[in-house]
C-alpha cells in the first residue's frame, strides 16, 4: 500500500487549501490508501455534445456510494466546469478520478495551449471564450471561481503555450 | 406552491406530457448563463431560462433541478426534450419574458434558491 496519490506532493506549496480544511488534508495523506476505483474520460475539443458525461457519470457513481446530496452537487459542478473548461478553451485532454473511501481527487490535463494569467482566469466575470463557446451559455466566466469554491483544496499549473494542469479534491464528510 | 400552480400563474405549456407537475417546489433561479446556474449547490430548485440546448437539461446532471421553464416562447429540439424525458425532468415553455415570468412567482411568494 502507498499513500494516495495527491499526498505526493508536498502539502502546503502544491495545494491550496480551503480554510480549516488543513488537518483532514494531513490525516488523509498520513494515511495508506490506494484509489478504490479509477476513472478516465477523454475530452475532445468543443464537443458540446458530449462535454459533461464524465462528470455525470462520477456522480451517478458516487450517488450510488452514498455520498450526501450536498456533497454530490459540489463534486459535480467543480468537476462539470473543469470538464467544460477542457473542450472549451483547449485543444483537447482528459478527466482522471480518484475515488477514495472518503473523498475524490480528480485530474484535468489538456495538450495546451495553456493559461497566460492564472490570476487574471480566477477573477469572476473574466472570460476568453469565443463565440461559439458563448452561445451554449457558456463564458460567464465563472469555470474556475466555481471550482474554487466547491473544492476543499485546488492545484492549478500552466502557462502560455503549456498544457494545463487542474485539479482537486473533496472530501465526502 | 406546486409546479401545476406555477404553470398556471405563467400560462406556460409542458413539452414532456408525461412529466410529474404535482410536485412541490420550495425556490427558483433564474439565468441565461451556464455558469451562474452552477451557484445553485445548495438546494434542489426550479430553473428559469432563455437556454435551450442539450447542456441545459445536462446541469440537470450535476444540480438538482426540479422543472425548467423556457421563457420567451422558447423551444427546445426534440432531441433535447427527449433528454429531459430520460431524467423525468419537466420542461415547459413560457411565452413571458425572463423579468416578469420571475417577478410572477416571486409576487406570488416564490424564494429565491440559496447559493
Amino acid at each position: 500500500m502507498q499513500a494516495c496519490e495527491a499526498a505526493k506532493y508536498n502539502m502546503a506549496d502544491y495545494w491550496n487549501i480551503v480554510p480549516g480544511m488543513e488537518n483532514a488534508l494531513k490525516e488523509c495523506f498520513s494515511r495508506a490508501a490506494e484509489a478504490e476505483v479509477t476513472l478516465e474520460f477523454v475530452i475532445p475539443e468543443k464537443d458540446f455534445n458530449n462535454a459533461g458525461k464524465g462528470s455525470s457519470e462520477v456522480k451517478n457513481l458516487l450517488k450510488r456510494l452514498g455520498v450526501d446530496s450536498e456533497v454530490l452537487r459540489r463534486i459535480a459542478v467543480a468537476s462539470y466546469e473543469a470538464e467544460i473548461n477542457v473542450a472549451a478553451h483547449s485543444i483537447g485532454g482528459k478527466m482522471t478520478s480518484l475515488i477514495y473511501d472518503d473523498m475524490i481527487h480528480i485530474k484535468f490535463e489538456d495538450s495546451g495551449p495553456g493559461i497566460g494569467d492564472i490570476a487574471q482566469a480566477m477573477v469572476p466575470g473574466y472570460s476568453t471564450a469565443d463565440d461559439l463557446v458563448r452561445e451554449f451559455g457558456f463564458g460567464a466566466g465563472l469555470g474556475l471561481p466555481n471550482i474554487q469554491r466547491n473544492s476543499d483544496a485546488l492545484h492549478i499549473s500552466s502557462e502560455a503555450g503549456e498544457p494545463t494542469l487542474v485539479e482537486f479534491l473533496i472530501f465526502f464528510a | 406552491m406546486t409546479l401545476r400552480e406555477i404553470i398556471a400563474l405563467l400560462d406556460a405549456e409542458v413539452l414532456n406530457a408525461e412529466a410529474d407537475i404535482d410536485c412541490n417546489v420550495p425556490c427558483a433561479f433564474a439565468s441565461d448563463l451556464i455558469s451562474d446556474i452552477l451557484m445553485c449547490t445548495k438546494e434542489p430548485t426550479l430553473l428559469l431560462t432563455g437556454l435551450t440546448n442539450n447542456q441545459v437539461v445536462r446541469l440537470s446532471d450535476m444540480i438538482d433541478l426540479i422543472a425548467i421553464i423556457f421563457v420567451r416562447g422558447k423551444r427546445p429540439l426534440q432531441d433535447v426534450i427527449e433528454m429531459a424525458e430520460e431524467r423525468g425532468l419537466p420542461i415547459i415553455t413560457t411565452k413571458m419574458t425572463l423579468y416578469r415570468s420571475s417577478g410572477l412567482l416571486f409576487n406570488a411568494g416564490l424564494r429565491s434558491c440559496k447559493i
